[in-house]
């Protein structure tokens, strides 16, 4: 019988020669990630668990974002913390302001095809667009990896996606992700990968397929697999011949099928204050908006930016509009795109790379009663400020409209 | 010895349980007075030691936060009863050794502020004057739990 692909890479990791679900096995991790909220919580688990060194300082990534830069006294508290630590065990990958920690972990090619990754946040699911096992992971047990390099999983069993056909041009993979999670509901991948295929997704940039990896988290799914192509071997600087094993066997078992076609979909929201409360824009046309925000590790990417600045192009907005990229990186290109200055001239505040307004901690936090249309992934109470903020969760381009009008509107 | 319940829905998220802007906190002691804030402000003033959380699915889902366990351990909560957990809150909770136990039939027999007799060791717990099964460990993960969580049993196997 074949494998999934989370079964190909458990197997090649372990050495086993064969896996099922179900089965508890501990492996060998490749890298892990660790970032600035959780970083004190880690450290001090790590020294009660009695480790004196890591298992292996090149695998270790700490990642300033949530709290940069500081916006309160306490946050710098994590910094001195995290900065102690890297002297002391000897930590070289440090990023202290170069974005937000799921973008750079591929973009800085700290997580590749077929590698096991984990990292203190939820949404760690992210490098599963490149074909790589990631999940999020509490701060115990980050510290128990930090000295052995090892961890325990269950052998989750996997739900396949596939979606083919063409997506219509005003639906993005965030309006394929909402309508999926809308459907398996906010459980309905616990403990489940999820492997997604299919022709619309080979047509996908990997930017895209990071949008879809990103919020599987958002169903429950411990991680979401996509198989690597050319376009995946470009983005990592890998050769095919060294991931072409990592793709779901026609006789592997999956535990359920889900199939769209692409000229099905449609752009849509998720509505407060659930991530699987999915409506079709066009019902929600007219819901008057306090601010729009485009940005975070869900979709502050180069196309993500390239298409507000399309829209925007010579508008002005109608409410505030905050923009924040997923990195540094992201951002030279986007003012070498000309498409900084486009948004900046339709009205946007452009923040610095980081977590800030979607970890609710800066850079635009609203109040009650206020509403705001956001690219990001979760839209729970509190959030983005009070519990008392309607948070409705839509792709760039009905973002980006939204802010022409004040109201939501759905792309053309 | 019976416990109070404390009855909370379906898809209670970690953000819920312990909302961000206090993960700032130096620690769980400071933390834990806001405690389902959003849901219920005198949650953290008014829960008793040994009460006990019964919930519907997917709770604890959302961020990877280990104070969202951590609080509601600090609080004296002997355990969450709940119909499904969401998978880093589940494992968080092991690892910390509070227990987390599903029990799929409990969450409509029972009322909010019913009194139930939880059976850590024989897998029940009785309330409104019958007794249920709760699903058991896996026998990995049970180790870990007993043990007091990852810590003791990463000191105990070293």
């Amino acid at each position: 019988m074949g494998n999934t692909i989370i079964e190909k890479i458990i197997k090649k990791n372990t050495g086993l020669s064969e896996v099922k679900p179900g089965q508890i096995v501990t492996v060998h991790v490749d890298r892990v990630m660790i970032h600035d909220i959780f970083i004190p919580f880690v450290a001090d688990k790590f020294e009660e668990m009695g480790f004196d060194r890591l298992w292996d300082p090149d695998k270790v990534v700490l990642i300033y974002d949530h709290l940069v830069p500081a916006s309160a006294v306490e946050d710098i508290r994590h910094f001195k913390i995290g900065d102690a630590f890297v002297k002391k065990y000897g930590l070289t990958h440090v990023h202290r302001s170069d974005g937000i920690c799921h973008q750079l972990m591929t973009e800085a090619g700290y997580a590749g095809p077929g590698d096991i990754v984990f990292g203190t946040d939820s949404h760690t699911t992210t490098y599963g667009c490149v074909g790589c096992f990631s999940s999020g992971i509490g701060y115990t047990e980050m510290a128990s990896i930090l000295g052995t390099g090892e961890m325990w999983v269950k052998v989750p069993e996997t739900i396949k996606v596939v979606i083919n056909g063409t997506l219509p041009a005003n639906v993005s993979a965030k309006d394929v992700i909402l309508r999926l999670i809308g459907d398996l509901r906010a459980d309905g991948a616990t403990y489940k990968a999820l492997e997604i295929t299919g022709s619309a997704v080979d047509a996908m940039s990997v930017a895209s397929r990071m949008t879809i990896s990103n919020m599987a988290v958002e169903a429950g799914a411990k991680c979401c697999l996509f198989r690597p192509d050319e376009k995946t071997c470009q983005y990592t600087g890998t050769d095919l011949s060294e991931v072409d094993w990592i793709y779901g066997d026609e006789d592997a078992q999956y535990c359920q099928l889900i199939e769209y076609q692409a000229e099905d979909l449609v752009p849509v929201c998720a509505c407060p204050s659930q991530v699987d409360n999915i409506h079709p824009v066009s019902d929600l046309v007219g819901t008057k908006l306090d601010q729009v925000f485009i940005g975070s590790c869900t979709n502050g990417r180069l196309e993500d930016l390239a298409e507000a600045a399309r829209i925007l192009d010579g508008r002005q907005t109608a409410c505030k509009l905050i923009i924040t990229p997923a990195s540094r990186k992201i951002y030279l290109e986007a003012i070498e795109a000309g498409y900084m200055e486009i948004l900046a001239r339709a009205g946007a505040i452009i923040t610095q790379p980081g977590c800030g307004l979607c970890c609710g901690r800066a850079g635009g936090i609203l109040t009650d009663g206020e509403t705001v249309l956001a690219t990001n992934n979760r839209n729970f109470l509190g959030r983005m400020g009070t519990s008392k903020v309607g948070i409705y969760l839509g792709s760039p381009a009905t973002a980006a409209i939204s802010a022409i009008y004040g109201e939501i509107r759905e792309p053309l | 010895m019976s416990n109070q319940i404390w009855k909370f829905h379906n898809d209670v998220d970690t953000d819920q349980i312990i909302a961000s802007q206090y993960l700032l906190l130096p620690d769980v002691e400071e933390m834990k007075q806001y405690t389902f804030e959003s849901l219920d402000p005198d949650f953290a003033k008014n829960v008793h030691e040994g009460d006990i959380i019964v919930a519907g699915e997917n709770f604890g889902c959302g961020s990877s936060r280990e104070q969202a366990p951590s609080v509601l351990k600090a609080l004296g909560v002997k355990a969450v009863i709940a119909r499904s957990f969401a998978r880093i809150f589940y494992r968080n909770s092991i690892n910390i050794g509070f227990p987390v136990i599903v029990c799929k039939d409990l969450y409509d027999a029972v009322k909010d502020g019913d009194m139930a007799d939880l059976d850590l060791s024989a897998g029940t717990v009785t309330a409104a004057g019958k007794t249920f099964t709760c699903t058991k460990l896996p026998e990995y993960m049970q180790n870990i739990l007993s043990q007091g969580g990852l810590i003791a049993s990463l000191n105990k196997e070293g």
